[in-house]
């Protein structure tokens, strides 16, 4: 269990956080730029101290105002990830990576290895260069590096693909949805873009204004209609759990089975029976009230309206109980939800084209134990 | 240029020697002054840099004349010094060092300060949580990226050693082959009759120092410049 009470102040910004999560998985911290996500990542980490409170992972407590405890930075052996990478630039990528390696024997003997970790990110070209000369992904890659090297208790990664474009992000996003094949660590990760989130988080933890505003699995999270201003307008969604049924190599196309039903997404670099969760957001997904025939839509999940919710704009919220109890949220306009006569019972059929899928949809689930310890 | 005197050779000599062991002397105290200021925050923090500065801003001779009051043989410290380790500085060219450290000691700290500051404190934060402590995030991280500004700091320092002449002269006089640098002997060859051919070699001789010691300083900085900025 990683529990986190604090309480601090930042100038005239107040912080006042308390949550539990899980240590087995990866925790989201997300929220607007100025929530104060980085704040409790640094509090954590032992770069913000808090007024009061207590800090601690499992049975090491890190602060605790009350006991008098406040472990120093150095004595954390917390990996933090930082935005900007912090690589020292007059030092080589090799040097970079084994700056904070531990002294300590059984420690260095710790996975991964200084191969394994140059394997993976794929450092080898790179550790006689310096730091200058590197890509914003390369960096980035040598920053986690350096802090899984460090053989830390956690890794706190504060939106260590905010710097990045699109082209270097999908560079180093497959890279850190493996990170826990290499070192069972809790990972801390703050960020603002929820497809992130989707992908790499199991629990997510809502930040608002200083505040936690919700705390639990992702797929709970995303799928609750009041939390909507806090998870995104237009990221508006659902995430769907399964395990993949079969794969169509002359297709191109997976297929996830969801109890009953059938999904089908666009990938085949998936194993067959591997767990998998797929986010589909709300205004991808379609309704119809019959069975669809003669359509081009691959995925048509039936099921049953739990809610409606309308918003201000042209646009309603329709929330849609599938046959295996997972949800959905579908957004379609006012005048089609008229038109349908569509009412919370009604069983109606989710239209979701397989095309809305992408990579960036599809993640492992929440503590997956597929990957060999 | 025709063949140095013995006396201008005499000159020369002191006048690199006591700006070098000013600068061995004072860039330790000044790296660890300026660190102090740049990173650390203490109260009468504006006190300690107010009195750094005050070599800069009274005139040397004020300033000789204190470390003559202070380090003369009758002086507090100066009494001590020879009473228990037969240490006497007035006179001497440890004094000469002294003056010249005391002169120059507000130049070094300044340019070290500088280039600490320029350096971002999240990289030092980034080697703490590294678990670096404070000694090995100095001697790692925080010195080798002010190299620059460190060789500034000594070069600033060794010019000024070179040109320092009020407190010098307040403090240890002006004795051929001890205490009598270049500057010394350039002004006591202005004060006697037909002394100006032998002052104007002396200016010339200076100004040649000077400007090696520049071209020396830049080669370094070029160097430096190569190693912390250059890409592969």
């Amino acid at each position: 269990m990683i529990h986190i009470d604090i309480r601090a102040r930042l100038g005239r910004f107040a912080l006042e956080a308390a949550f539990d999560v899980p240590t087995d998985g990866v925790t989201a911290l997300f929220g607007r730029s100025g929530a104060g996500k980085t704040s409790i990542l640094n509090a954590v980490a032992g770069l913000l101290q808090p007024t009061a409170g207590r800090i601690a992972i499992d049975d090491v407590t890190f602060f605790d105002s009350t006991a008098r405890i406040d472990v120093p930075i150095p004595q954390r052996r917390l990996g933090v990830v930082f935005q900007d990478g912090r690589l020292f630039p007059h030092l080589t990528v090799r040097a970079n990576l084994l700056y904070g390696a531990p002294r300590d024997p059984t420690l260095t003997a710790e996975p991964p290895s200084f191969d394994d970790v140059v394997a993976l990110l794929g450092l080898s070209p790179l550790l006689d260069r310096r730091p200058p000369g590197l890509s914003g992904g390369e960096r980035q890659r040598v920053a986690i590096g350096r802090a899984l090297l460090m053989k830390p208790q956690a890794l706190l990664m504060d939106e260590p693909l905010a710097a990045l474009d699109g082209a270097r992000k999908a560079e180093v996003l497959p890279m850190l949805a493996e990170l826990r094949a290499l070192r069972r660590v809790p990972i801390v990760y703050v960020s603002h873009q929820m497809d992130e989130v989707v992908r790499l988080a199991d629990t997510l933890v809502l930040v608002s204004d200083g505040q936690i505003a919700a705390v639990g699995p992702v797929e709970d999270l995303t799928s609750r209609i009041d939390l909507r201003p806090l998870t995104g307008r237009h990221e508006a969604g659902a995430v769907l759990r399964g395990r993949v049924a079969s794969i169509e190599p002359e297709w191109g196309l997976a297929l996830i089975e969801l109890g009953q039903q059938t999904f089908t997404v666009p990938a085949t670099d998936l194993a067959v029976g591997q767990g998998l969760r797929v986010r589909i957001r709300a205004r991808d997904v379609a309704i119809a009230v019959t069975p669809p025939s003669a359509t081009s839509v691959l995925n048509a999940l039936a099921g049953t309206i739990v809610n409606i919710a309308a918003t201000d704009g042209p646009h309603v919220d329709i929330r849609i109980s599938l046959l295996d109890g997972q949800h959905l949220w579908a957004r379609i306009t006012r005048k089609s939800a008229a038109a349908l006569r569509l009412e919370e019972g009604c069983p109606v059929y989710a239209l979701v084209k397989a095309g809305a899928i992408d990579r960036h949809s599809l993640g492992p689930p929440p503590g997956s134990e597929d990957e060999p310890a | 240029m025709p063949e140095l005197s013995p006396e201008e050779w005499s000159a020369l000599v002191l006048s690199l020697q006591v700006g070098a062991w000013s600068v061995a002397v004072g860039m330790p105290a000044a790296v660890a002054t300026a660190w102090l200021l740049a990173r650390i925050p203490f109260p009468g923090k504006a006190l300690v840099d107010g009195l750094i500065h005050i070599p800069l801003v009274v005139p040397p001779v004020v300033v000789g004349y204190l470390l003559l009051l202070l380090l003369g043989r009758r002086g507090p410290v100066g009494a001590w010094l020879d009473a228990h380790f037969g240490i006497s500085l007035a006179f001497t060219w440890q004094g000469a060092v002294i003056a010249s450290t005391v002169m120059a000691f507000p130049l070094m700290v300044r340019a070290i300060r500088l280039s600490i500051e320029a350096i971002d404190p999240g990289l030092e934060a980034a080697a703490r949580t590294l678990g670096a402590g404070r000694i090995r995030v100095l001697a790692t991280i925080t010195l080798p990226l002010a190299a620059p500004g460190l060789l500034a700091g000594a070069v600033l320092g060794f010019a000024r050693s070179l040109g320092e002449f009020g407190a010098t002269i307040t403090f240890v006089s002006n004795i051929p082959g001890e205490t009598r640098t270049m500057p010394l002997a350039l002004y006591t060859f202005t004060q006697v009759p037909g002394g100006e051919p032998a002052a104007l070699r002396l200016m010339i001789l200076s100004l040649a120092v000077a400007f090696a010691a520049l071209a020396l300083s830049e080669l370094m900085a070029r160097r430096l410049r190569q190693r912390l900025g250059g890409g592969s």
